[in-house]
Formats: structure tokens, C-alpha cells, sequence
């Protein structure tokens, strides 16, 4: 499927990888606008809820991304959201989607380059891995 | 060495025997009151009651194969702030096993608590159980027992037990002060009573009752019942596997769900006291539900309710115990439990926890570690 184009939704935290996005920016660094960018406080604060509401939309991904270990603006909510990321990969799985669609990364503010790598390999594993079924599907 | 003691079974009635016992725990002074399931003297359904006389304890059956709620929320209303009084608890395993989870949670304490187990060998659904206590009244829990215990039959009447305690792999009771041994045990003669803590020592002693040793038996029947119950677990985790394995297979396992959260209000371990799906959260805009339509051709009304299943999985299923309520009160028999067990086995596996094991194991989603679970993080991954 060559006219494909995946949408993927990214919770990232203010303090790094939106930063980081904004950094890409700036520095006009070019990635694939299949993102769309939800901007948190903290991964910490990313509920499985919003995770499973993305894909139940039809999001084909869902990225969280937030401070490497350490470095969390709160100290250790980044640690949380592994826990729950952890907990979504059993879970969605069981349901038929694929654990690549759901991905967790450590961006820092200043790593703006890594940012836009993410993105474009993530657009491109999505689009090999084809449509997520929901998009078409009654699921609500 | 742990005391164990036995209480004489008179003409064949375990129900009339355990009375006895019951009454003499509830008689010592230092123990304030009893919750224990009865049946009611209105009306012959048996549900939990709070007792503080002995003499009330007339129509007490906690054996009775009649499981109408999980009583762990109400232990948690008794015990959230100090009563005053030491109370007696006698609850099946997965009550039990509910209530260490709402401990942890901080729902319950188990301070001037006092937890008397049994050998659970399980329960009818609400309606079937309806139908043999209409029938058989009084004697329902006796013919029951005289059914599984005797003739190891667990089908009884040709109406089974539920299949949430079909599947349990956990008919023993953990973590109590007192356990009441049925397995093994010859009830015709007499049930075994074991004190599981220096409280149940404590209890046991002043009941003057003779010292017996451990059913023999007991062992091997444990091994037989868990050998059966672990094979039909494992059987409904394939069944669902298959039954809810992609999107639209679970949209149709589900597609009886209206929205009613029955089996959050019965589930015993789902504790918010304002759960995200009653709040505005959900009131959606009358023009969102066009734009869903517009967007899919046809949406199911009510929505959102696979959206609440999977969510309720993120929220309690590390903490879920498979006492099976949710099947239990579901208006249009969605087998809620099959599901919920199935992806919690999957959950708790995960971080290597098991609901209700141990009170000293934090809830999974309430810790992490700095070394752990490195691969999410990998970047080729």
C-alpha cells in the first residue's frame, strides 16, 4: 500500500521531547508530518487511557516519549510510564494490535537530531506494518 | 507447630457443626462481632451479615454454594478507620485474596481483623443458585457439599457451579487466621480447623476442642481439585483467546454491552469512588456522536464500551482476584470474567505479581525500578 500514510499520536513531555520537537524545528530539520503531537507535562501523566482512546480512534501508532532516566522535570514520572507502556503491551496485544504500534522512547531536549530519526523510522516501520484495522472498523 | 483441631459433624449436618464452632468464636469476649454469610430470616437468600449476638447466628452458612457479592468491599467499610471492636470475618479465598488487594490499596485494614478461611469448592451463579435453594431449601448447602465432597463430583442437580470458580486455582484460603479444612477431611465425622497465626492459636485455645492431625487425604485431594480446576483455566485462556484475538472478534464479544457498569460496581477491587466513566468526560457533544457516525457509516449506541472494557483491563487487572462477580452481574451475559482473567493472567505475569498473594508485595502500577524493562526503550526495537 504506497499511498498509505499513517497517523500516529505522540504524548511527550514538555521538558524534553517536545523540546526536542521544537529543537528539530528550529534547526529545520525535516521529518514526516504523519505525527501529531500531544504535548504533556509528563509521561508520567499519560493515562493507558488516552493510549487505548488513540487506537480505538484509528491511530495506526502512539508514541510516548519523555527525559532519559534521571532526568525527569518530576524525578521519576518517566519511570512510571514504562510500568504503564509495560502494562498497554500485554494488554493491546491480546486484541490483535501489533507492539510495534505502540512505541516508548527517552528523547532529550537537546537531542532534536534523534527526534526527527525516530519519527521518520517510526513512519516507516508503520507504513511496512500497513493500516491499524480499527480505522475502518465500528469500534467505539 | 501450628494448632490443629477438629469439629464434631452430628448427623451428617456441616451446616448445624460450623454453627457451633461460629457461635463459641463469636462468644469470647474480646471479639466484637462476625461477618458471615446467612440466610435471611425474610426471605431465603443467603447474603453477608454482621453479627454481634451469638444467638443470631442461627441461620449463618458461609459454605453455602451462594455467592452474591464479593464480600471484600464490605470487610473494607468495617475496616477503612478503627471500629472499636475486633471483628470476625469468615470469607471464601477470593474474598479474601480481594481484600489484601484493597488493603494495599489503601481501601481496608486488617488491624482488629480477624480472617477465618474454608476450602472453598465453589459457587453457584446468582440465578442457578435461586433455583436450588427454591428447591431445596434449608438442605441446599448440605446436599451440595454431600455431592462434591463425597462423591468428588463438582456438577450438582445437573447445574453447575460458575465457571469463575471452575476455573480457580485458588480454593484455599491465604493469608487467614483460621482455616476450616473440608478437603480431605472425613466430614461425616468431623471438619478440620487449623490456626494459621499466633491470633487464631490465640482463638483456638480457649475452644477446648480436640487436637487432631492433618487429614491425610488432604493433600492428595488439593492435588486433584487444582489438577481439574488449572485444566479448565487454562482450556477458557485458549477459548478467549481465540473468541477476542483481533479488533472486531472483541467488538463482538462485547457487543452486548450497554454501558450499565454492573461489573465494575461488583468487581471488587475497582475502588475509585468516581470512576472516569461517569464523569463529563464522557458527555460527549451531541454533534460528536455525528461526526463518529459520519466517519464509520454506523456507530453501535451506547458507545464507548469497548473503550471502558480495555480501560478497566489497564486499570484493575494486575489487581484482579477472578472471583468472577462481573460475570455475575451482567444483565446480557457477557462472559465478562473469561476475558478479564484471561488478559490479567497476561498482566500479572508481567511484573511477576499475583493479586491477593501477599500483603507485603506493593500493586505493580504503584512502583517502578530504575533496572527494569530496558527493552521498551531500546531504539531498534
Amino acid at each position: 500500500m504506497t499511498d498509505f500514510e499513517p497517523t500516529i499520536i505522540a504524548f511527550v513531555c514538555n521538558w524534553c521531547t517536545y523540546t526536542a520537537a521544537d529543537l528539530a524545528g528550529t534547526s529545520r530539520l525535516m521529518y514526516p508530518a504523519n505525527v501529531r503531537l500531544v504535548r504533556v507535562m509528563c509521561t508520567g501523566m499519560v493515562d493507558p487511557k488516552y493510549v487505548i482512546k488513540s487506537f480505538l480512534e484509528g491511530a495506526d501508532a502512539v508514541l510516548v516519549s519523555g527525559c532519559h532516566p534521571g532526568d525527569c522535570h518530576y524525578i521519576n514520572g518517566n519511570f512510571k510510564a514504562r510500568r504503564r507502556i509495560k502494562l498497554l503491551k500485554e494488554i493491546l496485544p491480546q486484541f490483535g494490535f501489533e507492539n510495534k504500534r505502540l512505541k516508548l522512547t527517552w528523547i532529550g531536549a537537546s537531542d532534536g537530531i534523534q527526534f526527527a530519526d525516530t519519527i521518520s523510522k517510526m513512519v516507516d516501520d508503520i507504513k511496512s506494518l500497513g493500516p491499524s484495522r480499527v480505522k475502518t472498523r465500528m469500534v467505539i | 507447630m501450628a494448632t490443629t483441631v477438629k469439629i464434631e459433624v452430628k448427623d451428617n449436618d456441616i451446616v448445624a457443626s460450623l454453627q457451633v464452632f461460629l457461635k463459641s468464636v463469636l462468644g469470647q469476649p474480646r471479639i466484637g462481632a462476625m461477618l458471615v454469610s446467612q440466610h435471611l430470616p425474610m426471605k431465603n437468600v443467603v447474603m453477608p451479615t454482621l453479627v454481634t449476638d451469638p444467638e443470631a447466628l442461627e441461620g449463618a452458612d458461609p459454605l453455602a454454594p451462594s455467592f452474591p457479592l464479593n464480600a471484600a468491599k464490605l470487610v473494607s467499610r468495617l475496616t477503612r478507620k478503627p471500629s472499636g471492636a475486633i471483628i470476625a470475618a469468615v470469607l471464601r479465598p477470593c474474598e479474601i485474596r480481594a481484600f489484601v488487594e484493597l488493603v494495599k490499596l489503601n481501601q481496608a485494614g486488617r488491624e482488629n481483623l480477624i480472617l477465618i478461611g474454608f476450602d472453598c469448592l465453589g459457587a453457584y451463579k446468582n440465578s442457578d443458585y435461586l433455583k436450588v435453594v427454591n428447591k431445596d431449601g434449608d438442605k441446599a448447602t448440605q446436599k451440595f457439599y454431600e455431592q462434591v465432597l463425597l462423591k468428588n463430583d463438582l456438577s450438582s442437580e445437573e447445574i453447575e457451579i460458575s465457571n469463575a470458580c471452575k476455573a480457580c486455582e485458588h480454593p484455599l484460603p491465604e493469608g487467614v487466621d483460621i482455616t476450616i479444612g473440608l478437603l480431605g477431611a472425613p466430614v461425616k465425622d468431623y471438619l478440620w480447623i487449623k490456626a494459621d497465626t499466633a491470633e487464631g492459636e490465640n482463638i483456638l485455645a480457649k475452644l477446648n476442642l480436640t487436637s487432631v492431625d492433618e487429614p491425610p487425604d488432604r493433600n492428595r485431594a488439593v492435588e486433584l481439585l487444582l489438577e481439574k480446576r488449572l485444566a479448565y483455566r487454562d482450556r477458557m485462556f485458549e477459548e478467549n483467546h481465540l473468541a477476542t484475538g483481533n479488533i472486531e472478534k472483541l467488538t463482538t464479544y462485547l457487543a452486548g454491552c450497554v454501558n450499565c457498569y454492573n461489573c465494575r460496581v461488583a468487581c471488587p477491587v475497582c475502588y475509585c469512588r468516581e470512576c472516569v466513566f461517569v464523569t463529563d468526560v464522557f458527555d460527549h457533544e451531541p454533534a460528536q456522536y455525528l461526526r463518529w457516525s459520519n466517519r464509520k457509516k454506523l456507530i453501535k449506541m451506547p458507545t464507548d464500551t469497548v473503550f471502558y472494557h480495555i480501560t478497566r483491563l489497564a486499570h484493575m487487572s494486575t489487581a484482579c482476584v477472578g472471583c468472577g462477580q462481573c460475570s455475575n452481574a451482567c444483565p446480557n451475559d457477557i462472559p465478562v470474567m473469561e476475558l478479564f482473567r484471561t488478559v490479567a493472567h497476561k498482566t500479572q505475569q508481567a511484573f511477576a505479581y499475583e493479586a491477593g498473594r501477599n500483603l507485603d508485595e506493593p500493586p505493580p502500577l504503584s512502583v517502578f525500578k530504575e533496572d527494569e524493562f530496558k527493552e521498551l526503550t531500546a531504539i531498534n526495537e
